[in-house]
């Protein structure tokens, strides 16, 4: 194995991979489908409100 | 509540950490009797010190009841590491103002025989009180909070939680001991010793423990974001400190200890490690503070889920290569500087889209920059984020880099980052924190805040200005020529011309620690319940503080 087939290799391979891992993201983020699920998700911090008992005291 | 959700007394947690401790206490039992190293045996007594007083704590408390209610949330390690955070803060500023004069007047606090205030010496103790215990503790304190409150969850693992905060302290002040009395092992935010990091290790791997166990206790389905960027800091970090710290000591019972790696190996982990520290430490964890506290300020949802997903994967995935950028113009291969300098600069794009995702979530909200000086500071936060996330793929091509290499322009650009987005950013936090786990309506002044926020964002203005004409005027300096082809000027000669500006860093540097003081009064007079007179503001508390009449 010389350094050019490594090279080679991560030059293209790399590439694909990348490129591949990309686009997953992007079809995940920007699937219609999850719309809902990532409005639902954006407002998880201003709804975390106290624990079941609707009261947080310190212990 | 039901009384299944309760637990009093001793649990398998409590158990576990007493066997732990007492393994550790034999073990610095062991070390201090066998070491002939007076530098190990400091270190081998405060181990056994704090692992006695470990035991004692667990017992006492465990004797006084244990209450794990896993129907509230535990806010009293959320207490603790604001105060910790706090006073990280000023010790870690205050290092850096001593330092910073110690460049401009190279006598102060300098001794012939004794070392230990020496610059060389604390400058370390700077680097790694900020980042590490400043830094560090806002990243666990506010990652336990917000773990917890995103996922309607008590934090895991019972007692154990407490160890991580306690073993991260006692890991700080093993460092910080080391740093001054000559214990390192050279390697720049990583020079602690083979014992030390080891401890950091066990602490480190507990930490992530803990933050899994509460994720996997979760009651909402999805896991929000701000959750992704934490668990990629603790992952990211545990492996790199792992794998750049493999050593081997010269005895089980020495401090010192030799890398497995040589040469440009070892320059290379080195800077993955320490390049990862930045893009991990400072960046990962620190964005999972923005996607947090930003919108629970500005009281409204994040401005884009979908791109904070994109920001997430694409920032992480590009952020462990660009290490090599530290290393232009060395022995390392042509080849690897630039697939350094390559995926440097491909990071601007999730960046500046992360950048723009906390900025634009005060759309509709802008208001809140004029009455609100906390979201104000959050904001600025974000955009020196921007801004050092700009300058710094430029300073890493390799062209402007033989200019910006070695100089100041270096310095100026780190603390633009760490002063501006990653102090700013937890400062922020800490205003946001204090009123809601102490349970006070609002803080003791939002005056003070106006003045901490002004007065240290002129010192961070004086700071990176200075350094940028300080260290482009070294580094055109360095590479000037006479008609002879000689150098123009010697190195005593750069730095004289730097005098001025180091005393204009000091300046900066000064103010930013007297507004961290002004910040830990209001904090603390907040905290006590405090309200200043005279102050005509409306209730700036968000949601989350439990009104108990609202029930």
């Amino acid at each position: 194995m010389t350094y050019e087939t490594v090279a080679t290799f991560a030059q293209t391979w790399g590439l694909v991979y990348f490129a591949l891992i990309f686009a997953l993201v992007l079809v995940y983020a920007l699937w219609p489908g999850n719309q809902k699920q990532f409005d639902e998700a954006a407002r998880i911090p201003l709804e975390d409100g106290p624990l079941d008992d609707g009261e947080n005291k310190n212990d | 509540m039901s009384d299944s959700s309760a637990r009093k007394g001793m649990g398998l947690d409590v158990i576990t950490l007493g066997l732990f401790l007492s393994v550790m206490a034999l073990v610095s039992l062991f070390l201090t009797a066998n070491t002939h190293d007076p530098l190990m045996k400091v270190h081998a007594v405060i181990l056994l010190a704090a692992s006695v007083l470990g035991i004692v704590g667990l017992f006492m408390r465990a004797a006084g009841g244990l209450n794990f209610d896993q129907s509230r949330y535990e806010e009293g390690i959320i207490k603790a590491g604001v105060i910790a955070t706090t006073l990280w803060g000023l010790v870690g500023f205050l290092v850096g103002v001593i330092i910073a004069s110690q460049l401009a007047f190279p006598n102060l606090l300098y001794f012939e025989n004794i070392g230990w205030l020496n610059f060389g010496r604390l400058r370390p103790v700077h680097t790694s009180a900020v980042i590490f215990a400043f830094g560090g503790n806002a990243l666990m304190v506010t990652s336990f909070y917000v773990v917890q409150r995103t996922n309607h969850a008590r934090l895991a693992g019972g007692v154990w939680p407490w160890f991580v905060f306690w073993g991260y302290q006692l890991f700080i002040v093993l460092a910080a001991t080391g740093y001054v009395s000559g214990v390192t092992q050279g390697k720049e935010y990583a020079e602690p010793e083979w014992y030390i990091d080891i401890w950091l290790t066990i602490v480190w791997v507990t930490y992530l423990l803990v933050f899994l166990g509460t994720l996997w206790k979760r009651k909402i389905k999805h896991i929000y974001v701000a959750n992704w960027f934490y668990l990629s800091f603790i992952v990211t970090v545990a492996m790199l400190h792992i794998i750049n710290n493999i050593s081997i000591p010269i005895g089980l019972t020495e401090h010192k200890s030799y890398s497995l790696f040589a040469g440009v190996q070892d320059a290379m982990t080195q800077w993955w490690y320490g390049h990862n520290a930045v893009g991990f430490f400072l960046t990962s964890g620190f964005l999972g503070i923005m996607y947090y506290f930003v919108p629970k300020r500005a009281e409204r949802p994040v401005y884009s889920y979908r791109l904070s997903i994109v920001h997430f994967w694409s920032l992480i995935f590009i952020y462990i290569w660009a290490g090599p950028h530290h290393l232009h113009y060395t022995a390392l291969p042509m080849w690897a500087q630039t697939l350094g300098m390559t995926f440097s600069i491909m990071l601007w794009m999730p960046s500046w889209g992360g950048m723009i995702n906390g900025l634009m979530t005060l759309s509709g909200a802008w208001d809140k920059l004029r009455t609100d000086p906390v979201m104000r500071m959050l904001v600025v936060s974000v955009a020196f984020y921007g801004m050092s996330t700009f300058e710094g793929p430029v300073m890493s091509i390799r062209a402007v880099n033989s200019l910006s290499h070695y100089t100041d322009w270096t310095i100026g650009h780190v603390h633009s980052g760490a002063l501006g987005w990653v102090a700013y950013v937890s400062f922020g936090a800490l205003y946001c924190l204090v009123p809601w786990v102490w349970k006070r309506a609002r803080l003791y002044s939002n005056d003070l805040v106006e003045w901490h926020f002004w007065i240290s964002t002129i010192g961070i203005v004086f700071y990176i200005t200075s350094m940028w004409v300080s260290g482009i005027m070294q580094g055109l300096m360095w590479r000037a020529y006479n008609s002879f082809g000689f150098l123009e000027y010697s190195f005593v000669e750069t730095v004289e011309a730097m005098h001025p500006y180091y005393i204009i860093r000091a300046i900066g540097g000064l103010l930013f620690l007297i507004g961290a003081l002004i910040m830990a009064y209001n904090l603390w007079r907040t905290a006590r319940g405090d309200v200043r007179k005279g102050e005509n503001v409306p209730d700036a508390a968000p949601l989350s503080i439990a009104i108990p009449a609202v029930q």
